[in-house]
């Protein structure tokens, strides 16, 4: 398998209220090209930094991170915004624009991206059939459920064809049935188009159910990585441990309820 | 008509007379002219000042701590003088422009450097309101600093942006009324000369009516277009 994504001693260090404190501290990763791998962790683990340090939101202290080749941290600025096309990104909160329609929303990265306004419109319409988003294009996000919501939220990120996703707690807000939609969209989404997607989450279903491979976070620390069934079924981390008797726990909850993903 | 040798009664009925109303239509103009005209100085200054300070502030799209701090600190000198002091302090600055220190326009440039100031914090707080998230998600798709303030930042935060406008609308309105005494002609100038000079009363409620009215529409106009457009946007 190809690596697209290479991440080697990344550190992070926040400084709130003066004193340090490292939020990554020595981060080693590998994304085969064409995964879909998840990173699982405790909120506070520095889930979200990781994520916002590999399309350089947040600008990491030391490290390297290598995206299809690319070294992310060396770019100059201009060349960092043509990158991000290739990365797509999805929140929890969503964050579409308001003042835009959901039109508006996915067409938005092809204008950033320069793209030819009759391809705009085409590649819109074939973006929101995937998603299922047709018949709401005309409307304002304010008038979405949160599953639209987060439709858009995926049409947005993949309409540019990005080689690679950032799924940052997507389905967090999400209820039950909304969330397998939502990754059951995701799995179509990188079988169709082989886009490699980095799932982080605290949500464990949402990671046995999509993910073929995953590494726990752990204080800042890649504490485990590896399959996932080799994970829940063997962990050697204290939050994998906790984790495994977590999900334990819904299996057996699933066989007296039937419920759960 | 004078509350000194009238009842109350008889002078709200003689400010109600068409004669008084009918010389009130020329200061009327005068109040409306000093008022659009400064409000529009006042807007685009204010937003561009308004817009500097946001992306400056240490967690803005730019950060600049010096020139943040500095021009934080030049707008709150200048939002402490009190609006009469700035209007003297004007009067040079009217003079080299126009030539004269008093009149309609000579007033204009007073009150747009005593609104300008205030109503850049007021956008500023406007902006700063945005969710973090969605600047966040404006820089992942690669927009850059420009599409992100003329594409994100403004619109999303427009009816907030209107509803700051109106505000500093109504206050300018407020200060022109002022103005007045120095000469600026319009409401305040009626108000100061009858009403306060002379005691005619009359003079000055139908003045007081004016303005109340003109604030109500301001006010009126500037909820109805922000409320229009959260409808819009399905966000109320």
């Amino acid at each position: 398998m190809e690596t697209y994504l290479k991440i080697s001693d990344l550190h992070k260090t926040f400084y709130p209220h003066g004193k340090p404190l490292k939020v990554l501290d020595g981060i080693n990763l590998e994304v085969d090209k064409g995964e879909i791998f998840g990173i699982i962790g405790f909120s506070g683990a520095g889930k979200s930094t990781l994520a916002r340090c590999i399309n350089r939101l947040e600008t990491s202290d030391s490290g390297s991170i290598e995206l299809g080749g690319t070294d992310i941290l060396k770019l100059p600025k201009k060349k960092l915004l043509q990158e991000r096309h290739k990365i797509g990104m999805i929140f929890q909160n969503f964050n579409l624009f308001d003042s835009m329609t959901v039109y508006q929303n996915i067409a938005y990265p092809l204008q950033i991206a320069g793209v030819p306004k009759e391809q705009i419109k085409e590649r819109v319409q074939e973006t929101a059939e995937l998603v299922g988003l047709t018949e709401k294009l005309k409307a304002h996000p304010g008038a979405l459920s949160g599953g639209q919501k987060q439709r858009v939220g995926i049409a947005r990120a993949i309409v540019t064809k990005p080689d690679f996703i950032i799924s940052d707690e997507a389905t967090s807000a999400l209820d039950p049935q909304t969330t397998i939609q939502i990754l059951d969209l995701l799995k179509e989404i990188n079988r169709k188009y082989g886009i490699t997607i980095l799932m982080i989450t605290h949500e464990l279903d949402a990671i046995r159910y999509i993910c073929s491979r995953m590494a726990v976070l752990e204080e800042g620390r890649i504490t485990e990585s590896g399959q996932v069934r080799d994970i829940f079924e063997n962990p050697n981390s204290k939050t994998g441990e906790l984790f495994a008797k977590v999900f334990k726990l819904l299996q057996s909850a699933e066989l007296t309820h039937g419920g759960g993903i | 008509m004078s509350l000194l040798d009238s009842s109350l009664w008889d002078v709200i009925k003689a400010s109600l007379d068409p004669a008084i109303w009918k010389e009130l239509w020329g200061p009327i103009g005068e109040t409306i002219y000093m008022t659009v005209v400064s409000s529009l100085i006042m807007l685009v200054f204010g937003l561009i000042i308004g817009i500097l300070l946001t992306i400056t502030n240490p967690d803005g799209l730019i950060p600049l701590k010096t020139s943040y701090t500095v021009s934080g600190w030049v707008i709150n000198c200048l939002r402490s003088l009190p609006q009469m002091i700035m209007i003297i302090l004007m009067i040079p600055v009217a003079r080299l422009i126009f030539g004269k220190a008093y009149g309609t326009n000579a007033c204009i440039i007073a009150i747009a450097a005593s609104c300008i100031p205030m109503y850049a914090r007021i956008v500023e707080s406007s902006l700063l309101e945005i969710e973090k998230g969605k600047i966040e998600a404006a820089q992942a798709i690669g927009s850059n600093n420009l599409s992100i303030i003329v594409r994100i930042l403004l619109p999303e935060t427009l009816p907030s942006l209107i509803r700051g406008f109106t505000v500093s609308v109504i206050s300018v309105l407020s200060m022109t009324a002022l103005a007045g005494m120095f000469g600026a002609g319009g409401i305040g100038d009626i108000a100061v000369r009858y009403g306060y000079q002379r005691f005619q009363h009359d003079r000055l409620f139908a003045c007081v009516y004016i303005l109340i009215i003109m604030v109500q529409l301001i006010q009126g106009i500037g909820n109805l277009v922000s409320k229009q457009i959260l409808k819009n946007r399905n966000l109320i």
